[in-house]
């Protein structure tokens, strides 16, 4: 009698430790992501819809910002083609780099480690400030760009930096040249192929390029598909080689969405608007992510759910 | 005979291309150290070049390190290590306890709350940088470091989901046993889950510095105090175009900014690589 009756209330009280231990557990995290996340985002949001300028209370201004933004800011549409831009060469030329690497680096020859720690290093510093400040001495006036193209007997009038054409190529070089951790994965995803797949591929007689089209690309693209999402989401932040190297310039042939915000919020100190910026910079990327999923089913090639990962 | 001599060919060919790539990869950071070591006047006379023609290694680390605004260069590097280590501390511990929740604990809601953590994976911080500036206004914390860490220290969603697919992979025969020894939740994670996930541990902490040691748009608006400066915004400051440029010393404390970084990446380099396969996050 004693243990039917115990059973039922020792079970829930379990769940309920459970539910204590879980939500202990979680508590620093959900500090932060309510004060650093839910309240900032719901302040942003409220703030895109009003005219905010940090000295007066905000005052409502309904959907004002957004068609303002839509409507009559050049800069806006500027900045985003300019990051449109940015990302679909970078992301795209920094993958197809960094698959072909990985495939040079997927066999068994001496000095492999050395060859990947030095194709690595580039994604490990290349974000920070002393790069960019770096880079934006190779290829500006005087740089070592100009230098090496004077020494052969080409002399430039404009650096690569100030002219219009080329100063987002050079930041676009400055994503690529990052390769290595997107090589690193793929490194790690084409060791999981198993080699029997190639070998009956060589049986029936298939060459280089369709083994290559037919199995590593399908057995790659989860992987693929992951790398794509970060990269596009990291690519549209674009901030920091913007900001130093060009400043925008020249003509705002590099004024990257995010610097472009930047400037709306922190140079004219319009809250409101450039909140309205930041929206609309969420609704791209959830855009972007959405497509990305959505065409999931139509080339991303799992393997059956079986081996159980 | 004949497949041997073209597979040598070959294996040449291999490693002259690996090492010229390997070349053009790493001259950019080759260049900043000669730069740091070349006089001032003469950076930028074949700029190209590899060698000093004079060298300036002393006058550029001095100079560099005697700072901006009368501000030492140690103290930014001081500040940098302030909140590069609060924030990941916090931030590693934050998202391991999170992480052991969502992979072993049954609790209510746990799949909303994991769905939000993926949420904050995809919103860029650039979002929040507008209302948090106000917040952080409001509480008096602009121009404190307490600003610059808050954002890390809570945990974040990359390490987060690094530790649950992590933990996820571990035995739960294990946590069963310590279970049945008299275990409670907390004394399975403290004493099982802990020390084995150690390697996730490992990999998020270095992230963690890199990316907090590296990070420029908060300081950039957080902090308008010389004194409070990070390396990045300090670094930012020598190209200040009303200051006279001091291009060596640029160079030779963009190298000192380095330095921690290229370190912790030489005696981590298995565990960043194990992480970056496992995980896909991005260094």
């Amino acid at each position: 009698m004693k243990t039917i009756l115990m059973k039922p209330m020792l079970k829930r009280s379990r769940k309920e430790n459970e539910n204590l231990v879980g939500y202990t557990l979680l508590a620093p995290w959900l500090i932060g992501f309510l004060v650093i996340f839910v309240v900032p985002m719901a302040a942003s949001l409220y703030y895109s819809f009003t005219n905010y300028n940090m000295l007066r209370a905000p005052r409502f201004v309904g959907l004002d910002n957004y068609v303002r933004m839509f409507t009559q800011d050049d800069s806006f549409w500027i900045s985003l083609r300019v990051t449109f831009f940015y990302v679909l060469v970078m992301v795209p030329l920094r993958l197809a780099f960094a698959l072909f690497i990985a495939m040079l680096l997927n066999t068994r020859r001496k000095f492999l480690g050395l060859y990947r720690t030095f194709y690595y290093i580039p994604s490990i510093v290349g974000g920070s400030v002393a790069v960019s400040i770096v880079w934006k001495q190779i290829f500006g006036n005087d740089g070592v760009a100009m230098s090496l193209l004077a020494a052969i007997g080409i002399e430039q009038r404009l650096s690569f930096i100030g002219n219009p054409d080329t100063a987002i190529w050079t930041i676009i070089l400055l994503g690529v040249w990052q390769f290595g951790s997107s090589m690193l994965i793929f490194l790690a995803g084409l060791k999981q192929i198993p080699s029997s797949l190639y070998e009956s591929a060589l049986i029936d007689g298939a060459n280089a390029w369709s083994r290559f089209w037919r199995i590593t690309i399908p057995m790659l693209t989860p992987v693929i598909f992951f790398n794509l999402i970060l990269q596009i989401i990291n690519g549209f932040r674009v901030f920091t080689e913007g900001f130093i190297i060009t400043d925008g310039g020249p003509l705002d042939s590099t004024l990257f969405y995010v610097l472009n915000l930047y400037r709306r919020a922190f140079t004219y100190f319009e809250m409101g608007y450039s909140s309205a910026m930041a929206w609309a910079l969420v609704a791209i990327i959830a855009f972007f992510t959405l497509i990305l999923f959505k065409t999931q089913s139509s080339w991303v090639h799992y393997e059956s759910k079986e081996g159980g990962r | 005979m004949n497949v041997g001599k073209r597979s040598r060919v070959n294996s040449l060919l291999f490693h002259a291309l690996s090492m010229l790539l390997g070349f053009f990869m790493i001259y950019p950071l080759l260049w900043t150290l000669a730069s740091s070591f070349k006089d001032n006047s003469t950076i930028f006379t074949n700029a190209y070049s590899l060698i000093p023609e004079q060298w300036g290694i002393i006058d550029n680390y001095v100079s560099g390190w005697n700072g901006i605004g009368g501000v030492p260069f140690g103290t930014f590097i001081l500040n940098s290590f302030i909140v590069a280590s609060i924030g990941t501390v916090g931030g590693v511990v934050c998202s391991l306890m999170a992480a052991y929740a969502f992979a072993r604990v049954k609790f209510r809601l746990s799949g909303f709350w994991f769905m939000c953590v993926m949420i904050t994976l995809m919103i860029p911080n650039q979002v929040m940088i507008v209302p948090q500036y106000i917040l952080f206004k409001k509480l008096h914390l602009i121009d404190t470091l307490t600003a610059l860490i808050m954002p890390w220290f809570f945990g974040s969603a990359f390490f987060i989901f690094l530790m649950v697919q992590f933990i996820r992979g571990l035995p739960i025969d294990l946590d069963e046993a310590a279970k049945i020894d008299g275990c409670s939740k907390f004394g399975v994670f403290y004493r099982i889950t802990i020390p084995l996930v150690s390697p996730a541990i490992v990999t998020s902490t270095i992230f963690s510095f890199y990316w907090i040691w590296q990070d420029f748009f908060q300081p950039l608006i957080f902090m308008s105090d010389t004194t409070k400066f990070t390396v990045s915004l300090a670094l930012n400051l020598f190209l200040d175009p009303n200051s006279y440029s001091n291009y060596g010393g640029m160079f030779a404390m963009s190298v000192v900014s380095l330095i921690p970084v290229i370190l912790v990446f030489l005696f981590f380099q298995k565990y960043l690589v194990e992480g970056i396969a496992t995980s896909g996050i991005k260094g």
